[in-house]
């Protein structure tokens, strides 16, 4: 089994912070719900509160992890610019998608949209996480608020949902591949 | 009564409205410049503040600097004042809705008449 480097970045930048970052919008609306919206909701106490904020802060900076390192590290190996003349895009990842009418769309709508709105999702939840640790014990008498706040962590989910699907799809098309190899195992030759 | 369980006093509403309100320009102005780049060469060149990411360097960057400075501003000037969530919470969700417009690309090039 072995992996390239920028195939594990891939992985690293979807599958673990950007996966994470999705699994995790269940808890803050659990959260949101138990706390603030619940008919007999929940009052948690100032550590509760403090260990609740926490989560949705954790949850602010995995976002911005996985973008960042979308676009500074992994973006910049997919839009490479292939030498002229060369036929085999398989390192060049746009080139290789643009280079055929059934798959430019996945980078003219996917790529295009995924670069731009994933950064939705950590500046929405960086202004969630602030306002729930400030205001956490008085969202349930803030009706408003407690609406802004589910629609700010909705929004994230969104949009950090159509970041993690277009960026699959890319990836299934056009991975992101090239650089030293990475042995995790060997196994047996079969065959 | 355990110090843990003491009631929080009522907080002015301005420093949410502050975070609300800067989030959404920043979306909104990730969105236009996202539309103005994609429109505009000398634009886009201006905003490739790093090269191997592009003009998505610079329009992320504009963006988050503005949301923080936005941010920064409102929070300071709304430290201790009440604002009205229901209409900054609206003016936010059409502010939100413009950004993630103009990231559509379907939408830019409707814009850009391609």
């Amino acid at each position: 089994m072995e992996i390239t480097i920028r195939d594990a970045v891939t992985v690293v930048h979807g599958m673990f912070f950007g996966a994470l970052l999705l699994l995790g919008f269940s808890g803050a609306v659990a959260i949101l719900y138990a706390t603030s919206a619940a008919r007999e909701a929940w009052t948690p106490t100032r550590t509760q509160l403090r260990a609740l904020t926490l989560y949705l802060v954790l949850m602010a900076g995995l976002a911005w992890v996985a973008v960042l390192l979308g676009a500074y590290v992994v973006y910049p190996w997919y839009r490479a610019v292939a030498p002229p003349g060369t036929v085999a895009l398989g390192a060049y990842p746009q080139r290789l998608l643009m280079s055929n009418p059934l798959t430019s769309g996945w980078h003219d709508i996917g790529m295009e949209w995924k670069e731009h709105i994933a950064w939705f999702a950590p500046i929405a939840l960086t202004a969630a996480a602030a306002i729930f640790g400030r205001y956490g014990a008085q969202l349930r008498a803030l009706q408003a608020l407690r609406s802004a706040l589910f629609g700010l962590v909705l929004l994230a989910f969104a949009c950090a949902g159509v970041a993690g699907f277009f960026g699959a799809m890319l990836n299934k098309y056009a991975p992101v591949r090239g650089g030293s190899n990475v042995i995790l195992m060997r196994g047996d030759p079969h065959g | 009564m355990a110090e843990d369980d003491h009631p929080v006093a009522a907080l002015p509403t301005g420093p949410a409205a502050a975070a609300l309100l800067a989030a959404a320009i920043g979306c909104a102005l990730l969105g236009l410049c996202a539309l103005a780049a994609d429109a505009w060469r000398p634009f886009a060149q201006l905003l490739n503040l790093w090269h191997p990411t592009g003009p998505l360097s610079g329009v992320t960057d504009l963006a988050i600097v503005v949301w923080l400075a936005t941010w920064f501003g409102l929070s300071r000037r709304w430290a201790q004042r009440e604002i009205p969530l229901r209409g900054v919470s609206r003016a936010a969700a059409v502010l939100f809705g413009v950004g993630l417009l103009l990231t559509f690309p379907p939408f830019m090039d409707l814009l850009q008449g391609k």
